[in-house]
């Protein structure tokens, strides 16, 4: 069989899948470095050489109360006399209005726009940091929230301002004991107007008129919530805006001489209420700055910003409340809230707009150095423009300031355009989706996934191609150069990106066009039936269940309560496929054979050669095989995770690790328990692969089964007990227990190691016994008379699945047709091999054991009980295929090659993620379980690769043993073939015709390959729609409330799980390609080339 | 040829349906605070009890059974007994099967087994009143091949179209609409009414479409 195409044609499939995630990702995941510096009060120098503390001089303001009003659209702030029938919206809140026609030297009223993405988390980073949030702040701990990076409620409680806090509880989740006092509400219900509203007010007006505070932080919801809920446009938001009107109203009656006030939005809202992007929309909200003492110069003058900046917040209050401006800031001051000219005023009039602008680009200045040598994302050239600016300016000021001049207004307007670069450099970094890279990666998903639909509907035909890849190869690359010169030579730089996606898209466009053509010269030949027109057979393809059921749980991807549903759902229909099966089989009348009524003509039975008992027992063998996977999916359940929008869930108690168990009691139990299903792991592997003969060889493999296995389970229930016991109870062994649980692990990874290795070195587990009367070379050595003895062969195993005459068989099909006249003594066979039926399956079945056994290591204890209900309903599952199989095939019913169906393969993946959430995990975040970085490593490591490696492997060890098992599929029902029709009692040489299990896939090489490739493919489509569907849910729903918490998650969950499941699927083929290998040396071994 | 037949189905469907229509009416002038929603129990057990009665009086009057071989008492007695036993076996089945698909075990027990009744007094009564107590039969309905009149094709679509519709109605639990009708089991048991009404209107429209194709091998 071919080897190296099918890899290869494997491994293309991948890349393009990788190469589609890594565009959409790249385009909708904005990702920044966290610079974990602060800035202090020595760092702020005024120019002039006077060595002042910046925090002790007076401030222009001793106190601030900012009010934020979530989702406080420009649209709802603005007020228009002329309208007379205002929208539910507008026009509510009249009291700005009022206030800056009245007293235009007191207060302003501007847009206010956010950076994308507008989401409140987000922009409560952002407004404190004065940075640009991104989805991703690298450098950020993803268990907790808090903000790490500098910021304006850091730098107030550093210099010993009270901040007192109120209203969306987020808040406190973000800067944990960072308050003086803190009023968190709960904001998690949308639907929930006025909780937080109303918790805000029962407080907000008693502390304002007290002296207990320095900054007053209140975050109202209700708008947005509103919003949300209602729209803009409804009778609601009318109310909830007046209530806010009403609500500034009385905080502006209570306001003091040394208090700003600053009410604003953290965005805006699109016409549905909802937020996220970066339409205009969404990221102009409103802010309205007001003191009772003059704060602004008399008329609005043509220097005021049409716009503010979010970013813009943080050095301005800073500034104004006399603290350092936060290190990361890359924000600008607001002009129009500086004096003029220093000491125009006198001290209370603060800091004059030259030199907050100067301490403003100081302090940008230096994170810029601090991040440009950190990360390499910022553009080299625009960088070292911006230096050497920064460079000229510094100079000219401070020349300037040493002569006593005051700087002139050209400086400050050049200081401001430095400002405004540095943030738009930034922004064009980070803060902006990138819509075209984004569609570029669902193109190159798209026709991904269409192409390993067409290759497994085709494989055999493709499978026939010579030089199938050459061409698409060659598309690419030259694709991918063409792109990148024309990008040198128009640019000077090549953006990588580009590059790919025209080689991705060119080479699979290519390669449909191939198979288009390979299409119509097979229909031509007349070997097929006249291929329908492909929009005909599309409803065929929707109609089929298990597309339907794959359909579904793509179109799942796309809401956020299914996607946090996702255990529940995938088991439902998980269940609801499997007991398809049945049915249709019933449908198809294969599954229980009519009793003979001598009523009914006997014409309804739909074969002759039908025996009646072997379906009867095969019947029963299905439907216990569907009782058993029903049973373990509803077990299944109770291993599950919670997640924190899931209300009143409980995480099952086989998650908490046995040495944080108090109970002693229920802490025995629990490790009785976990032995157990060790041992049942380790019983039905040796079982298994005894039943069918494979522990007799002396080789590699086999004694990875005998030996390794073993010592892996015992090593893991050692470990168990270990790291379970309390540390007070033994004093004296401390030591020996420390030892113990770094030593344990160790052995056991090396002993997996160990294994994994052997099972590649020599993959075969067959055992020859050859009868002496034949002059055969045998490859091993044993004393025939003790073998029995030693193996536990049973007689039965040894009657069933012995391997009789096969090496007639073999000697006969390599003769090539030559007429077989070896002479036999006595009418038995020459050789014997042992296993020789289960040849590509047992490597498999031992890979599966030996993974599962390392990745429980991973797990805490109480997931063995999970692992073992893998190993049943991989067990179950691969039964009801094979039944099923048999049930067709021995009524007659066509069997097309070694072609795995559909419903199997997508019964497969669906367990595979229902693990996923069964050996409690679940796609978020807070939920990764960090301990199994620590898992044999106690005192942590010094790199990043190992610790990320194994918590990858804990996280995704479903995927991993789903797909790496996945060619069992193929495998099983030639495994199960002969017992069906040994059941048949049929004539003895058919018996023999039959029993040769997996060699039938050597005698067909081709329709093996072809299965193979079709096997896996639709293994890869299947886990590669739905990556597809979560790239278009985060794309689509790139405004939803949920989308960082649930779809973006939930895309990088299900990437990093496509990327871990493509390369065990290679594992399993590969594995699979090396049995192949070492099976075809072995018969060349034992078979001396007469023929030749 | 069947044109009596299938306009006799038709018109004893319209009864089934008209009596699904008159279990949610006539208890909500009767019983005060009733609703199908608010006191959803009474609602299931009053549609489940209408269907019950009218398919046994309809099936007995029409006389569609399949022929009694005897007609001792003690036979029909012990027929009478077995489709009961059946019956209940078939509620113990649907539970189990509901509970499998993920209703909570303990919590709602009573509610899952109202929906059990309902699916039971929608499916298997009614396998009951047309094939009589026998399970193989039941089974062998529903193969291809497996109808042998046109009240066994009704029976397959109707039983299809009833546990169909209680599937599609279990689709809207997740969704966080806090509507009353996603309470358990109250979208499931009106998806499997609603199929169960579509299947009373489609298998006589279908059968009346197919007329000119159907064969069936004896009866
Ligand atoms: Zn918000
Ligand atoms: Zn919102």
């Amino acid at each position: 069989m071919k080897k190296l195409p099918i890899l290869a044609l494997l491994l293309w499939l991948c890349a393009l899948f990788y190469v589609g995630i890594f565009l959409f990702v790249g385009g909708f995941l904005l990702v920044r470095l966290e610079v974990n510096r602060t800035s202090t009060c020595g760092d702020v120098l005024l120019p002039g050489g006077q060595q002042v503390d910046f925090c002790q001089a007076q401030p222009r303001f001793r106190r601030a109360v900012v009010l934020i009003i979530d989702a406080l659209k420009i649209d709802f702030a603005r007020f228009d006399r002329a309208n007379k029938e205002p929208r539910p919206f507008e026009n509510k809140l009249p009291v700005l209005e009022e206030i800056t026609s009245s007293k235009p030297s007191h207060a302003r009223l501007y847009p206010f726009r956010a950076d994308p993405p507008t989401t409140t988390m987000q922009r409560i980073k952002g407004f404190t940091t004065g940075s640009l949030p991104t989805f991703i702040d690298v450098g950020n701990n993803f268990a907790s929230s808090a903000i790490l990076e500098d910021n304006l409620v850091h730098q107030l409680g550093e210099v010993g301002k009270r901040v007192v806090f109120m209203g969306d509880d987020t808040w406190e989740n973000l800067f944990p004991k960072k308050f003086h006092r803190s009023m968190p509400f709960p904001s998690f219900n949308v639907k929930d107007l006025h909780t937080v509203d109303n918790g805000i007010l029962q407080h907000l007006y008693n502390i304002m008129v007290g002296d207990d505070w320095d900054v007053l932080l209140a975050h109202f919801l209700g708008v947005d919530h509103c919003g949300h809920r209602f729209g803009p446009d409804h009778p609601a938001m009318a109310d909830k805006l007046t209530q806010m009107d009403e609500v500034i109203r009385s905080v502006l009656d209570r306001l003091q001489n040394d208090t700003l006030l600053v009410v604003m939005g953290d965005h805006g809202m699109t016409d549905t209420g909802d937020h996220g992007g970066e339409s205009q929309k969404e990221t102009d909200a409103a802010i309205f700055l007001y003191s009772p003492s003059p704060l602004f110069p008399e008329p609005p003058s043509q220097s005021d910003p049409e716009v503010v900046p979010q970013t813009d917040l943080v050095p301005t209050l800073a500034l104004l409340l006399g603290v350092p401006i936060p290190y990361s800031s890359v924000g600008q001051v607001l002009l129009p809230l500086f004096a003029p000219d220093a000491g125009a005023v006198g001290a209370a009039a603060g800091l004059s707009q030259a030199e907050a602008l100067w301490i403003n680009a100081k302090q940008v200045n230096r994170f810029l150095e601090t991040y440009s040598s950190m990360a390499k994302d910022i553009p080299p050239e625009s960088l070292s423009r911006l230096q050497a600016d920064f460079t000229r300016l510094s100079n000219e000021y401070l020349s300037t300031v040493e002569q006593g001049f005051s700087p002139a207004p050209e400086l400050v307007a050049s200081l401001q355009r430095y400002l405004t670069s540095v943030r738009d450099t930034c922004r064009a970094t980070w803060a902006r989706f990138n819509p075209v890279k984004m569609a570029a990666g669902i193109a190159v998903l798209a026709c991904a996934c269409v192409l390993c639909y067409v290759l497994s509907e085709m494989s055999s035909a493709l499978a026939r191609e010579s030089r199938l890849l050459r061409a698409p190869l060659v598309a690419a690359a030259v694709a991918g150069a063409c792109v990148a010169a024309s990008q040198l030579l128009a640019r000077g730089n090549v953006d990588g990106p580009w590059a790919l996606t025209a080689a991705a898209l060119s080479s699979e466009a290519l390669f449909l066009w191939r198979a288009w053509r390979v299409r119509r010269t097979v229909a031509a030949d007349g070997e097929e039936p006249s291929p329908r027109r492909w929009w005909l057979t599309l409803p065929h393809f929707f109609l089929n269940p298990p597309l339907l059921v794959l359909l579904l749980r793509c179109a799942s991807l796309l809401s956020d309560s299914y996607v946090i549903a996702e255990g529940r759902v995938v088991a439902f229909l998980l269940l609801s496929l499997s007991l398809y099966v049945p049915f249709r089989l019933n449908w198809d009348g294969l599954l229980l054979p009519p009793v003979h009524d001598p009523l009914k003509p006997a014409g309804l039975l739909p074969s002759p050669g039908l025996s009646l008992p072997a379906v009867r027992r095969e019947s029963g063998t299905f439907l216990a095989s569907l009782g058993v996977l029903a049973g373990c999916v509803y077990l299944s359940l109770w291993f599950h995770g919670c997640r924190e929008e899931q209300g009143s869930c409980q995480p099952s108690l086989f998650l908490t690790p046995l040495s944080r168990l108090q109970d002693s009691r229920l802490k025995n139990l629990h490790y009785v328990l976990s032995l157990a299903s060790l041992g049942a792991w380790t019983y039905a592997l040796r079982r298994w692969l005894r039943h069918y003969g494979n522990l007799n060889s002396p080789g590699c493999a086999v004694f990875a089964a005998r030996w390794v296995v073993p010592l892996l389970s015992v090593c893991l229930g050692l470990h168990w007990a270990v790291s379970a016991t309390p540390e007070d109870s033994f004093r004296n062994l401390a030591e020996l227990i420390s030892v113990g649980q770094r030593a344990l692990p160790m052995a056991a990874f090396s002993l997996l190691g160990l294994g994994l290795a052997l099972l590649w070195l020599d993959p075969l587990t067959v055992f020859v016994k050859a009868r002496a009367a034949v002059p055969v070379r045998s490859p091993v050595s044993h004393p025939p008379p003790r073998y029995r003895a030693s193996t536990g062969v049973s007689p039965q195993a040894e009657l069933h699945h012995l391997i009789p005459q096969l090496y007639q068989r073999m000697r006969r099909s390599l003769e090539d047709g030559e007429p077989a006249s070896v002479p036999e003594g006595d009418g038995r066979p020459a050789v014997e091999a042992y296993g020789l039926g289960t040849v590509y399956s047992a490597p498999l079945v031992l890979l599966c054991g030996l993974l599962g056994l390392g990745l429980l290591l991973l797990h805490p204890e109480g997931m063995s009980l999970s692992f073992l209900l893998i190993l049943l309903e991989m067990g179950a599952m691969l039964q009801i295929h094979a039944s099923s199989a048999t049930l067709n095939g021995l009524q007659g019913a066509p069997s097309g090659g070694f072609t795995v169906p559909w419903t199997p393969v997508v019964l497969w993946s669906l367990a595979a993620t229902q693990f996923f959430h069964a050996t409690g995990h679940l796609p978020t975040f807070p939920s990764i379980q960090w301990a199994a970085a620590f898992v044999g490593f106690p005192g942590g490591h010094t790199g990043t690769v190992l610790p990320a490696s194994l918590v990858v492997l804990n996280t995704f060890s479903s995927n991993i043993l789903f797909a790496v098992a996945s060619p069992l599929l193929l495998f099983w029902p030639l495994v199960c073939e002969v017992r069906g029709v040994r059941g048949g009692g049929r004539g003895g040489e058919e018996v023999d015709d039959n029993a040769i299990m997996e060699m039938r896939l050597r005698e067909s090489p081709r329709q093996f390959s072809s299965a193979l490739l079709q096997l896996s493919t639709r293994y890869l489509f299947i886990t590669g729609a739905q990556v597809f569907a979560s790239v278009c849910a985060a794309a689509i729903l790139r405004r939803h409330l949920m989308v960082w918490k649930v779809f973006a998650p939930k895309l990088m969950f299900e990437a990093s799980g496509f990327l871990v499941s493509s390369v065990s699927v290679l594992a399993g083929v590969s594995l699979v390609l090396r049995v192949d290998l070492a099976v075809g040396r072995w018969f060349q071994r034992l078979l001396p080339d007469t023929s030749r | 040829m069947w044109d009596q037949e299938i306009r006799q189905m038709a018109s004893s469907h319209a009864i089934m349906a008209s009596g699904v229509f008159m279990a949610t009416v006539v208890p909500a002038v009767l019983v005060p605070g009733f609703s199908v929603y608010g006191t959803h129990l009474l609602w299931l057990y009053s549609v489940a009890g209408s269907v019950a009665v009218v398919n046994i009086t309809l099936f007995w009057l029409l006389g569609v059974s399949p022929p009694t071989k005897k007609h001792t008492l003690t036979y029909k007695v012990s027929k009478l007994v077995r489709s009961c036993l059946y019956l209940f076996l078939s509620c113990l089945f649907f539970h189990t099967v509901v509970v499998l698909y993920g209703a909570p075990l303990l919590e709602t027990a009573l509610e899952t087994f109202s929906l059990a009744v309902l699916l039971t007094s929608l499916t298997t009564l009614r396998c009951v009143c047309v094939l009589g107590p026998n399970v193989q039969a039941w089974i062998r309905v529903f193969s291809r091949h497996g109808a042998m009149s046109v009240w066994d094709t009704s029976l397959q679509m109707v039983v299809g179209c009833s546990v169909v519709g209680a599937w599609l109605g279990a689709f809207p639990i997740p969704l966080d609409w806090d509507r009353p009708w996603q309470v358990w089991p109250v979208s499931c048991s009106l998806g499997a009414v609603i199929g169960y009404l579509t299947g009373l209107v489609v298998a006589p429209t279908w059968i009346h479409w197919h007329r000119k194709h159907l064969t069936y091998k004896s009866k």
